[in-house]
């Protein structure tokens, strides 16, 4: 029997979070040696999946089939395919990450492990499932880590307000997905008389136009409510600046990929005909999303907010990638879901380890930061350029197909959109002239002290991804590309 | 004709099983001394448990229901499945009221509280209307007298007094309903009063009145809205266990007399009925997530709660097909180890730290941080959210009312658990973020709260992952109904 990969990955982190649980609450220094275990076999194994992928054969890969509740046709089913891999390598490297700058965590620290635990396996179990329920199983199991972590280690001014909205948002898009899916299911069950959950089964389902037609507003919709889309995306910079670092990281490095996957995957993979119909529509509001995010992004005088809004920015871009539904906007958006889930994660530590020093994060009240820590200035500065879509970094070998992508369909979105990235640029060479050049307050020079070994690391490590992924776009383009075949194969050979 | 009799015999085997352990306790009761009397409740609990395997190993049902004692009784999956319910119920109840003084010491009240899981046995196995309505107040007469069993806490004998006044103007009018159903059809016995009323050909009319009235009747027993007057006030004033009992066990015990009246006496005017259950599950959702808001008290708050699950519950039933049934089967095992581990905790803490405001709550994390787990767990699977039982009762229970174009229902149910989320997660607030002085000192836990909390909590999260086999076990009460 093959090993089976995913699986471990998916359950090694909530075997962690239940023997953090279950350990005294007196032995700091071993809960963090087991996250850091955790988070290390996991990020091993993602290196492994991603690099032994074989993109010649594309397709799904690592699959494992167990009969779960065969009487409704819902099976374990998990496996990866070329956009997958990427977000599972992302997803372990960014929960490594987050443990690192996590590790002198004070208050409550098992809690704090094994939530995070838990939230891993969530977010390994949504990009790992081929089986719908397991899909929604995996998706909602966040709730209550994402709920308890962020207003328990949160910053106290904004937690409670910040976290009910997050989980409460990101609970109403999940539900409003979940009729879509049962929808989904219940037609393509009565076409077929095979009632199944198995998206592969579902792929080839072959729905009516009109079922298609809707059901694609619930699924994708819902799901992109956690992708930060427009209208619905104000629950994302109120989260993620009231959540903690790590939770800062994960929930805007991964979560909002979370979403966005499964809208591509549950809603333009499963219902093509839908997506094509709705594809204007979500054009625009991704357009918005670009545009809107980093007009606001640049007025925010909160360092975290404007990481924020950027994030509903950049997210804006996976978004208009998807609803171009052709090959170079969909390779686009599956290098951008990467990019920028490596690159916010950055961005969000370094404030953390601004803010934990500075315990302010008014931009007016900073300056100066790159001489105590040069590295943590470097790292900014270096995923500021990612977030441009500078060339010789990921972020270009991201946004450049979404444009081309876009100029296909619709040249005047991306006219638009280019707005956005112009003023990208602006806030964020602002926040970094302000927060770390210049002079610093003269209160916060004695105090301010350079950043620990664990995140350097991080930082480090972070930094290799981007920069790597820039320098050498086809380490991930090929594979990405694999995985957009098989899309357009859905869309009926590409618009 | 021997053959028969035994069987017939085999067939009742929990019901004689449990008046056998009436029996015992009321003897135990006058022999044991005070020093002893905790194992009472274990003494019942290993009864109940002992009962419960007879009843799984001997009252298994076949392919098709079984009319005993002349119609009276129906051996199905119906009553197999919600015996065994009863039986786990009153079974954990007993364990969790071992070490009240008050309560578990006196064999009186074990005595009350296996009378009316007997009579909720014969709740959900009666044929016939003159049966459910015995069965039905061997239910409720003792559920009066434990909700008022304190009898120096005028909160507790209020509430007493409060569920038998509801109680008794319910069942008057839910027995004029039977009356009615009776003249009409000149029968008593379900199974023939739905053929009979068609080819009588009587009003339309004059028919869903009698539906109507009946409904009172059970509206009152599940809590429905709009009879759902006495829930809050009862559970909090009654004794928290024997509140957790009245919202799990009792509940379930008329929702299995809801799908089996319904479903059998009056399969032809499915289109008007399920219009009128419909009805009751969005008001009972809407008032009990919306009251539950504003709640200051974790009984209360648990209380609508409870109402506003009898809602989802519903959805399942006006789907009114096979999944139907089985989604709110599934629902009702899911729901009463949940609310049974949610009223377990909440009675344990009130004992702690003597009060049932949410308020005092602040701090429970850090003073047991295994309590404040299992309420984490309890109140998510209430909100349904994976990977606890509540989840898997909401999907089946939505998923039946779509597969029956009851679309508007699910989104309403949807649009309510997002409601429902936003109290639990505001509970578990205070649980886990404020602070108290009080924290360093902890919450004992005595070893039979100990086992009746595993025994939830495992349930809980065996019944959101391990699907398959209490998926079988949930189809059971479809066969022969639908």
């Amino acid at each position: 029997m093959q090993f089976p990969i995913l699986s471990v990955i998916i359950f090694t982190p909530l075997l962690a979070g239940i023997i953090l649980l279950l350990l005294p609450a007196d032995r700091k220094t071993l809960f963090r040696r087991i996250a850091l275990a955790a988070a290390t076999i996991t990020l091993a194994l993602s290196v492994v999946v991603y690099a032994s992928y074989d993109i010649a054969a594309g397709g799904y890969q690592f699959r494992e089939e167990l009969a779960w509740l065969p009487q409704l046709g819902i099976s374990y089913l998990t496996g990866v395919d070329g956009i997958s891999a990427p977000l599972l390598l992302m997803a372990g490297v960014v929960i490594f990450c987050g443990v690192l700058v996590s590790w002198n965590v004070e208050d409550r620290p098992r809690e704090f492990f094994a939530f995070l635990m838990f939230l891993g396996t969530s977010v390994f179990g949504v990009f790992a499932s081929l089986d719908l329920f397991m899909l929604f199983f995996f998706f909602e199991i966040a709730v209550f880590p994402k709920y308890l972590m962020i207003i328990l280690w949160g910053s106290p001014k904004t937690r409670e307000y910040g976290g009910m909205k997050l989980t409460l948002y990101l609970f109403i898009g999940s539900v409003v997905a979940l009729i879509g899916a049962l929808g989904l299911y219940l037609a393509a069950g009565a076409a077929s008389g095979q009632y199944t959950f198995n998206m592969l089964e579902l792929e080839k389902a072959g729905l009516p136009m009109d079922v298609q037609r809707l059901w694609f507003p619930f699924v994708f919709f819902g799901f992109a409510i956690l992708g930060g889309i427009f209208p619905f995306h104000s629950w994302a910079p109120d989260g993620h600046v009231a959540a903690p670092t790590a939770i800062s990281m994960l929930l805007a490095g991964v979560e909002m990929k979370v979403g966005a996957f499964a809208a591509l995957r549950v809603g333009i993979m499963l219902l093509p005909d839908g997506a094509r119909f709705w594809a204007p529509l979500v054009l625009i509001l991704a357009t918005i999303n670009v545009v809107y995010g980093a007009f606001i992004a640049m007025i925010q005088t909160d360092f975290k907010y404007v990481i924020g809004f950027s994030s509903v920015s950049h997210m804006g871009l996976v978004m208009i990638g998807f609803a171009t539904l052709n090959q170079d906007g969909l390779l686009g958006a599956g290098m951008q879901m990467f990019s920028h889930g490596v690159m916010t994660a950055l961005f969000f530590a370094v404030v953390g380890m601004v803010y934990d020093r500075a315990h302010t994060r008014e931009i007016s009240k900073l300056g100066g930061f790159y001489q105590k820590m040069p590295l943590a200035g470097l790292g900014f500065i270096v995923a500021g350029l990612v977030s441009m879509g500078m060339p010789g970094f990921s972020g270009f070998a991201a946004e450049f197909p979404i444009f081309m992508g876009a100029w296909q369909t619709a040249p005047v979105v991306a006219m638009i959109a280019a707005i956005g990235i112009v003023i990208t640029a602006a806030y964020i060479l602002l926040v970094v002239r302000r927060v770390f050049f210049g002079e610093m307050p003269a209160e916060l020079a004695e105090t301010v002290t350079g950043i620990h070994w664990q995140d350097k690391v991080a930082i480090v490590l972070l930094m290799c991804f981007m920069i790597g992924i820039g320098l050498f776009p086809t380490l991930m383009t090929n594979m990405v590309q694999s995985g957009v075949g098989h899309v357009l194969s859905l869309l009926g050979g590409g618009a | 004709m021997t053959d028969n009799v035994a069987s017939m015999i085999l067939a009742v085997i929990p019901e004689i099983g449990l008046a056998v352990l009436i029996a015992l306790v009321l003897v135990l009761d006058v022999v044991l001394r005070e020093k002893s009397r905790p194992w009472l409740s274990w003494v019942v609990a290993f009864g109940l448990l002992v009962i419960g395997v007879l009843a799984a190993v001997f009252t298994l049902p076949g392919k098709e229901s079984v009319s005993l004692f002349g119609g009276m009784l129906r051996l199905d999956g119906l009553g197999f499945v919600f015996r065994l319910v009863f039986l786990t119920g009153a079974g954990i109840t007993a364990l969790l009221t071992a070490d009240n003084v008050d309560l578990g010491h006196r064999g009186e009240f074990y005595a009350l509280l296996l009378t009316s899981t007997l009579g909720m046995c014969l709740m959900a196995s009666a044929g016939d209307l003159i049966m459910l309505y015995l069965a039905i107040e061997t239910t409720s007469i003792p559920l009066y007298v434990l909700a008022g069993f304190l009898v120096r806490d005028p909160k507790s004998v209020e509430a007493g007094l409060k569920y038998l006044l509801f109680g008794a103007m319910t069942s008057a009018v839910m027995l004029y309903g039977f009356s009615l159903l009776f003249g009409f059809s000149g029968t008593t016995d379900m199974y023939r009063i739905g053929t009979l009323l068609v080819s009588n050909q009587i009003p339309l009319a004059a028919a869903l009145v009698g539906v109507m009235l009946v409904l009172v009747g059970f509206s009152f027993k599940i809590s429905a809205a709009p009879f759902h007057f006495w829930a809050p006030d009862v559970y909090e004033g009654a004794p928290t266990p024997v509140a957790g009992f009245l919202s799990t066990a009792s509940k379930a015990a008329g929702f299995a007399v809801v799908m089996r009246v319904l479903f059998i006496a009056f399969p032809d005017w499915a289109q008007y009925w399920t219009i009128l259950i419909a009805i009751l599950a969005t008001a009972s959702m809407i008032i009990g997530n919306f009251l539950a808001l504003a709640q200051k008290n974790i009984k209360r708050l648990l209380a609508y709660s409870s109402i506003a699950q009898a809602g989802y519950i519903l959805i399942g039933v006006t789907a009114h097909s096979e999944l139907g049934m089985t989604g709110v089967t599934y629902y009702l095992v899911g729901y009463l180890l949940t609310n049974l581990a949610a009223f377990g905790i909440v009675a344990v803490v009130g004992r702690a730290i003597q009060s049932d405001e949410i308020a005092s709550y602040a701090g429970l994390s850090r003073r047991s941080p295994v309590l404040a787990l299992g309420l984490l767990a309890a109140l998510l699977s209430l909100g349904g959210v994976p990977p606890f039982a509540g989840f898997i009762g909401k999907v089946l229970v939505f998923a039946s009312a779509m597969q029956s174009g009851w679309l508007w229902l699910a989104i309403v149910g949807i649009i309510n658990s997002v409601i429902g989320l936003y109290y639990y997660l505001n509970v578990l607030k205070v649980v886990y973020l404020y602070r108290s002085e009080n924290e360093d000192q902890p919450v004992i836990l005595t070893p039979a709260w100990k086992t009746a909390l595993i025994l939830c909590a495992a349930g809980i999260i065996a019944l959101g992952v391990l699907l398959s086999p209490f998926y079988n076990l949930s189809t059971l009460p479809a066969i022969g109904i639908m």
